[in-house]
């Protein structure tokens, strides 16, 4: 898991706490997982567009 | 079991239009089943005066020579998450219900064509499950062993075909709500091609993915509840003739299986070689995204939806169910969009897997029916969350927008169903279901 997904899942469960819902945690856990292989995914798909010339240019080089 | 309820619509159909059988009677018999099986919670609410005067002015359409279709006079269920004029809409919930002023459009074609509505089935509730446990009205019993599940979430619907409460039904398909169930309960469960039907009347679970479709004894009455629904001319479904190619798509949608779910699809491609049809192995790149992609849209779509009702019931909803929609919450704005663009890979590398080929053959539902109060079931010597396992096979085609079929393909050792699904091109349900009838033929 990322550091991004990570920090992200700490905030979410420490919120589902706060808000009295902490039979949230093993789900967003589970949910977290499935987040890091989403954007696993992503990043393979952006990488194969790239590859083939498809994918739109950095966003920076633009400017 | 009476004759009278042990037969299909398309059987039935002639004997009514010749009023040699009474559609009061046939929604007699409907309703004596119904009132038998009552302790297996399929049906919500029943119609049982206002069914009878449905069939007694069908019965007098019909001797008057106003037959208007297959379907006239035929009592039809509907899940109670789809709107009747008149009815509570519960969705399986404690939340307080709404009692719609019109008919779902998909319920008001079918009134077109003479159906007779005899109640509204119990559902998993929400739509937000696949098992059916979860809902105000106790959980949907199997029809063949009252200690498992009927699937999800259009669980009623199913187990009343299964034990002929009705003729025929509608489900909805958010991520294989009408396949699953169909196939844990040994009937046929249709989805059409994304936004054929209407959804207007039918309460969302996720806007993107929700289908309304037909569940029915046979693939022929299946076809003909889907020309109701759709509106178009009801008329006969015949199997597609001459020789058909079914494209097999091995890795993440066949492994693992139960064994007996794959003793059912060999058992099927060999029937279908026998009948001399090409079966070929064939690949949807990708295919190994579908849950988390599945996952990253349901959530927050139904959690969008729900959000003024947790706001003011929470307590309400069922444990389960509260908690998946609270989890859509936390969802990033960021990668319901990377879901968004992964689905449009996907629905390419289906199409990619379906050229030259009439359809995808594949099981239904990797595992038979679950015991109820079951957290995981042992799949291929692997150990997975029920709701997992149900979802796997059937969910990815929600998100590509593919019609798809489940046809039972008899029993495993324990005698529970087991099925195969079909799934067909875009935008041609109507062939799809041509082939699926062919297919139910060849495993005859």
């Amino acid at each position: 898991m990322s550091d991004t997904v990570a920090s992200w899942l700490a905030g979410a469960v420490a919120d589902a706490k706060q808000r009295g819902l902490a039979p949230l945690e093993p789900l967003l856990t589970t949910l977290a997982k499935s987040t890091a292989a989403l954007r696993a995914a992503d990043a393979e798909f952006r990488a194969a567009d790239t590859a083939h010339g498809t994918a739109r240019p950095d966003p920076a080089s633009e400017r | 079991m009476s004759d009278v309820t042990a037969s299909s619509i398309s059987a039935l159909a002639p004997q009514l239009k010749a009023l040699t059988v009474s559609p009061v009677d046939v929604t007699r018999a409907c309703l004596a089943r119904i009132e038998a099986h009552r302790s297996g919670n399929a049906f919500i609410a029943v119609r049982g005066d206002d069914a009878i005067a449905e069939a007694r002015q069908a019965e007098s359409e019909i001797a008057a020579g106003r037959y208007r279709s297959p379907l006239h006079g035929v009592p039809i269920a509907v899940k109670d998450l789809v709107d009747v004029a008149g009815m509570p809409t519960t969705s399986g919930s404690a939340l307080p219900a709404y009692v719609p002023a019109h008919d779902a459009p998909v319920v008001r074609r079918l009134r077109e064509a003479g159906a007779v509505i005899i109640g509204k089935t119990n559902l998993h509730e929400f739509a937000f499950g696949t098992t059916s446990e979860e809902s105000a009205f106790g959980p949907v019993r199997h029809p063949i062993d009252p200690s498992r599940s009927a699937g999800g979430s259009s669980g009623g619907s199913a187990a009343a075909l299964a034990l002929r409460m009705c003729y025929g039904a509608i489900g909805t398909d958010t991520g294989g709500s009408i396949r699953i169930p169909a196939a844990a309960c040994g009937i046929v469960g249709l989805k059409p091609t994304l936004g054929e039907l209407s959804c207007e009347g039918v309460v969302p679970l996720s806007h993107t993915l929700d289908h309304v479709g037909p569940m029915a004894l046979t693939v022929a009455d299946a076809g003909l509840l889907y020309q109701g629904m759709k509106g178009t001319t009801i008329g006969t479904v015949a199997p597609a003739g001459g020789r058909l190619t079914f494209g097999v798509p091995g890795g993440y949608l066949q492994e693992p299986l139960d064994a007996d779910v794959a003793r059912a699809l060999e058992r099927t491609r060999a029937a279908l070689r026998k009948a001399g049809h090409a079966v070929v192995d064939v690949s949807i790149p990708h295919a190994e995204w579908t849950a988390d992609v599945y996952l990253h849209i349901v959530l927050p779509e139904a959690a969008w939806y729900h959000a003024p009702l947790l706001a003011a019931h929470a307590d309400k909803y069922c444990p389960g169910v509260r908690l998946r929609l609270e989890m859509g919450r936390y969802v990033l704005a960021e990668d319901y969009v990377r879901a968004l663009r992964l689905r449009d890979v996907l629905a390419r590398s289906v199409e990619q897997s379906l050229a030259g080929c009439d359809v995808l053959l594949l099981a239904a539902l990797a595992i038979p029916a679950a015991p109820i109060g079951a957290a995981t079931v042992e799949v291929g010597g692997s150990t997975q969350p029920v709701r997992a396992a149900m979802l796997k096979l059937t969910q990815l085609f929600n998100m590509t927008g593919h019609p798809a079929i489940s046809i039972p393909a008899g029993p495993g050792t324990d005698g529970l169903p087991r099925a195969v699904q079909l799934v067909g091109h875009r935008g041609r349900t109507d062939r799809l279901v041509e082939v699926a009838a062919a297919v139910e033929r060849a495993l005859r």
